[in-house]
């Protein structure tokens, strides 16, 4: 047992990433692909789970691949600041599993089925490892795998667009991950080291130099492209409209979060809250961007008549609330991030679940073939609503809790505007869930429509699960609140 | 660091009646039929069981993001509101026992339970979370009676209350960092966060010009949710304002002036629910002035109005509710003559409409004339004027005009059955509350506010000044209503003054006024055309900002991106 433990943060990732080859080798039986991937992900979950338990019980844990010291080996560096996000994409992971049973035999070929899961494991290790390193070309190398994996995965959907849309994110993801190496590439000629630790205790002896803003410019506008931050966000909606529909549910809830965890530990933990706020001004760059991009995606999304795509926008919108709370450069503000993080994991997938209901019954999810849709599949849109309650931010749900300390960091900051911004942009999300309720409540089905069955149990339970989750965790706020006041206390105190 | 969440409920004496009822509610469609009906009740009876046995005190308090909340502030002023919100639970569920349609009957009582909820909630969050809910499910009452216009109507009551909820939780919001509590006590902070609150409470209390919601929607609700509503959504809203911010000056005039607003869009009314609706504006206006004043004689008037109210006005929407179940007609010019088939209904809506209209031995007349009393002790003329004049209009327009031309009048032709057992009986119980506080106002008087009521509405003058009034008003309708028959001939003599000046006087200001709202409206939409337009020109599927494939202008982005940060990191 202890020798498990001591091992744990390994094994949160060297797990997908050996059982990946061997479910590809499982092409022939679909379903033991299946559950090899399902019982892999529990088993990450659990790792995860511990990891907490250590991280709360013993205080952050430094692990040392293959036995090499750092800064010379690599080290995987567990602490209150990545522990949220390690759970929130084990989870996913381990809940998006028996939804994706039933959906992935529809949506996609079954003789890809092996394949398909071993890209998803793979892409569930990369983002793992993204956020358990603390080496910088780690990360690096991580961002690629989860990024190709996500490339083969996104092209696998039904739709002949699909193939399209992943060559786009492709393009995208590789100038994002190619300005992410340079920037690393910067830091490196400057202090000749790539442990983020050792990093941030080098860097301020070479703070004035260009080379170091140039790297970090580099950084967060590499970063910024893969969390999707407006105007960067292009490569979004259509990778989450036409990816199969559990993955767009896997990818909605971790990919972008894990990105803006790197973009938090960068500005905070190696440059440091003073370089990156005081000497750069980062708050000037991020405040408007975040801002426009809570602003016109919602906007775009009201106008969409695919709810998917509706929802994609809505991601955008998202992001742009996370980097919001960053740029108030406060305790607070961060806190409200971080929290977000958590809040918008559980609360979008919940969504995107309730939608893949849909589309395993219906087939699409235009506004009009969802037109009375209530009647049919009155379970998967009760849990559409409770969660787009979440989205709009209604008390008693999560996405009050984070409307709330947003709220609160905007006015700590004396942000009077901003305050009444989110109020108002509030409204914007009540009428693109609305213009949903309304088809799926108010009207009559188009005429000639197939009438439709309620979504099968196994699609139902993990939708109803995070819908659950997205109430319980409005009303017993203690746990996110709480890990996200740890991680946000240690970002701001850096890595000393 | 924050702490744990953690629930204090003080053994279990205290089971909070909203959750009760909003849980129960729940339950509804596992029931069908009779057993439904008996479910229905018994909720409704345990709900003011709950209701009535909770002692005053402070319960179920917790912490919630590190804030002190408090689900159960039950002292003499939220009591008196939650007595009279749980007997009016009972009565709509008796009125609706025949209705089949179990979405209305959960909105109702999560509505009702909401509504007990703000009364209960001894913090501002709570009361948002209530106020929010009550507004959720009332909606569906509207909605409910399914027809295109009801529909449109309730979307409007859905938009009105959606952007007062934002205001009201962006002041919560700023009243907390102003304060650092956010205990519901009395509202004494200066600037953004008072007013954003005052005006969050003032769309609910129908307080025009934010009142056009009210007679907007009420009248498009289903026969049994326009009780529910005329009960809960505005009264919740005098109930907060009382709490939060008595003396305030500025209610004095609002409330005058929403007493006479009311009367005169009444006068013109066609709609029997429209007119009603109307007339809860102006009396809501009564408590709302009794608020500003805030002397403890005003306000245990308002609260007594409110009490006497919400029966006396449920009873008057059960009784239009009645003539419209049984003819499916809702205007007066269609109607007349009703009294001979539905007497029973006749004599319960005149029990109601001589309390509204503050005879003695009813209701409103012990509850109205204290709000006036307490203006009278302050020599506020000019208000308690405002206030008198507007009670005459009210016998003139609820207590004569309606139902002369429903029940009496001409015969319309109409040969309908009376009410169904259910709703007469509903009815009943409200008339008998009508006319038991009439005669013993010492039994209302026990729950208000402020102990002890030193006050006797039976004296000389009240009584004489009173029926001085009502009789005058009573013997100008009927000397004009000779006119108005049907051999008279029309002679331009005195009566020019009601037939062609006032109506013109009222026409003018009406048809000014809507010209004028309809111009506003107008302005408003122009620039709102253009922002939807530009919108969907720019964020529409085929707006510039809503293009994805080229990936082109997304690489150009990031370069724009790079370059004006490395600019201001550069600065």
């Amino acid at each position: 047992m202890d020798l498990l433990i001591q091992h744990l943060p390994a094994l949160q990732v060297v797990l997908p990433m050996l059982a990946a080859p061997i479910v590809m080798l499982m092409a022939r039986a679909p379903r033991l692909a299946w559950a090899a991937t399902t019982l892999t992900t529990w088993l990450t979950l659990g790792v995860s789970i511990l990891l907490v338990q250590q991280v709360l019980l013993h205080g952050s844990i430094s692990y040392h691949m293959g036995g090499w010291v750092p800064p010379v080996g690599i080290e995987y560096f567990v602490d209150p600041a990545n522990i949220v996000v390690l759970l929130i994409i084990s989870l996913m992971g381990a809940i998006s599993m028996p939804f994706a049973l039933r959906s992935v035999e529809q949506e996609v070929d079954k003789a890809k089925h092996g394949l398909f899961y071993a890209a998803f494991l793979l892409a569930n290790c990369g983002l793992l490892g993204i956020t358990i390193t603390g080496d910088a070309f780690n990360i690096f190398v991580f961002f690629e795998i989860s990024a190709l994996a996500s490339y083969a995965l996104i092209a696998m959907g039904k739709d002949r667009r699909a193939v399209m849309s992943s060559y786009q994110y492709l393009v995208m993801g590789t100038v994002g991950t190619t300005f992410l190496l340079i920037g690393i590439g910067f830091m490196y000629i400057m202090t000749g080291t790539l442990n983020l630790i050792d990093l941030a205790q080098r860097l301020p002896e070479v703070n004035d130099t260009g080379t170091i803003r140039a790297a970090f410019a580099f950084l967060v506008v590499g970063i910024s492209l893969k969390l999707a931050l407006f105007p960067l966000h292009l490569w979004l909606p259509n990778a989450y409209t036409y990816a199969p529909s559990m993955i767009t549910v896997f990818l909605s809830a971790t990919a972008t979060k894990v990105a803006i965890y790197v973009l938090l530990r960068i500005i905070f933990s190696v440059f440091g809250y003073e370089f990156s706020f005081s000497e750069l001004n980062l708050g000037y760059v991020l405040m408007p961007l975040a801002m426009l991009g809570i602003l016109i995606p919602s906007i775009v999304a009201i106008f969409q008549t695919n709810i998917k795509r509706m929802l994609a926008y809505s991601s955008v919108a998202q992001v742009g609330y996370m980097i919001l709370g960053v740029s108030f450069a406060s305790t607070l503000g961060l806190m409200a991030s971080v929290v977000h993080l958590f809040n918008h994991a559980v609360t979008k997938a919940a969504l995107f679940m309730a939608l893949a209901c849909i589309i395993y019954r219906v087939g699409g999810v235009s506004l009009d073939r969802m037109a009375g849709i209530a009647k049919q599949m009155p379970w998967t849109m009760a849990a559409f609503v409770l969660a787009g309650l979440s989205l709009i931010g209604i008390p008693l749900t999560v996405g009050f809790v984070t409307k709330w300390h947003l709220l609160l960091a905007a006015l700590e900051g004396g942000l009077w505007p901003v305050a009444v911004f989110l109020l108002g942009t509030s409204l914007l999300a009540t009428i693109y869930i609305w213009k949903v309720v309304e088809a799926a409540y108010l009207k009559e089905p188009a005429e000639g429509a197939q009438p439709v069955r309620e979504a099968p149990m196994s699609l139902l339970l993990p939708t109803w699960a995070l819908t659950v989750a997205c109430l319980y965790f409005g009303i017993d706020t203690s746990l996110p609140v709480d890990l996200a006041n740890r991680a946000a206390e240690t970002l701001m105190g850096g890595y000393l | 660091m924050h702490e744990l969440f953690s629930i204090n409920w003080p053994g279990m004496d205290w089971l909070h009646p909203s959750l009760l009822l909003i849980l129960g509610s729940l339950l509804i469609p596992v029931f069908r039929g009779a057993v439904q009906q008996v479910y229905r009740l018994t909720l409704a009876a345990a709900f003011m069981v709950a209701v009535f046995s909770t002692v005053p005190g402070v319960y179920a308090s917790f912490q919630f993001l590190g804030m002190d909340m408090m689900m159960g502030r039950a002292d003499q002023l939220s009591l008196v509101f939650a007595y009279v919100f749980a007997i009016m639970a009972m009565i709509g569920t008796i009125y609706a026992l025949h209705v089949k349609d179990n979405v209305q009957h959960m909105a109702g009582f999560i509505y009702a339970g909401s509504a007990v909820g703000v009364t209960f909630a001894g913090d501002l969050l709570t009361l948002y979370v209530f106020w929010e809910l009550m507004l959720l499910s009332s909606v569906w009452l509207i909605w409910r009676n399914r027809n295109p216009i009801s529909f449109a109507s309730g979307f409007r009551y859905l938009l009105v209350h959606a952007v007062s909820g934002v205001l009201l939780l962006a002041g919560i919001v700023l009243y907390y960092s102003q304060t650092g509590s956010l205990a519901f006590e009395r509202i004494d902070v200066e600037g953004a966060a008072f007013w954003l609150i005052l005006v969050g409470f003032m769309v609910n209390a129908a307080v025009p010009p934010l009142h056009a919601w009210l007679t907007d929607a009420y009248p498009e609700a289903t026969v049994t949710g326009a009780v529910f509503l005329s009960a809960f959504t505005t009264k919740t809203a005098v109930y907060t304002l009382m709490r939060g911010f008595p003396e305030t000056e500025v209610l004095i005039w609002m409330g005058a002036v929403m007493t006479i607003w009311g009367v005169t869009y009444a006068v013109l009314a066609n709609n029997i629910r429209r007119l009603l609706a109307y007339h809860i504006v102006s009396q809501v206006g009564y408590m709302v002035a009794g608020i500003g004043l805030g002397t403890a004689m005003a306000l245990n008037g308002s609260a007594a109005h409110a009490f006497a109210h919400i029966l006396y006005k449920a009873l008057l929407f059960m009784g239009a509710g009645a003539i419209i179940y049984m003819t499916g007609r809702a205007k007066l010019t269609q109607l007349g003559g009703l009294y001979r088939y539905m007497p029973l209904t006749f004599i319960f809506y005149m029990i109601a409409a001589f309390s509204i209209s503050a005879f003695p031995l009813t209701s409103g007349f012990v509850s109205k004339t204290m709000i006036l009393e307490a203006y009278a002790e302050n020599q506020m003329a000019i208000i308690w004027l405002m206030l008198s004049l507007a009670s005459a209009g009210t016998f003139l327009s609820v207590g004569l005009k309606l139902p002369w031309f429903a029940f009496m009048g001409k015969d319309s032709g109409l040969r309908t059955k009376e009410a169904p057992t259910n709703m007469l009986v509903a009815m009943g119980i409200a008339a008998f509350f009508c006319i038991y506080i009439g005669i013993r106002p010492e039994w209302l008087y026990q729950f208000l506010p402020f102990q002890p009521v030193e006050y006797n509405a039976y004296t000389m003058g009240h009584l004489l000044w009173e029926l001085q009034l009502l009789l005058f008003v009573g013997l100008i309708f009927f000397l004009l209503l000779k006119y108005v028959g049907p051999k008279e001939k029309i002679t331009i003599d005195t009566d020019w003054i009601y037939r062609k000046a006032a109506p013109r006087a009222v026409g003018f200001v009406h048809q000014h006024g809507t010209a004028a709202w309809h111009a506003f409206l107008a302005g408003l939409r122009w620039p709102l055309d253009r922002i939807v337009d530009a919108a969907s020109r720019h964020h529409g599927p085929q707006g510039t900002l809503a293009r994805t494939w080229p990936t082109g202008s997304m690489v150009l982005w990031v370069a724009v991106l790079l370059a004006a940060s490395l600019l201001i990191y550069y600065l």
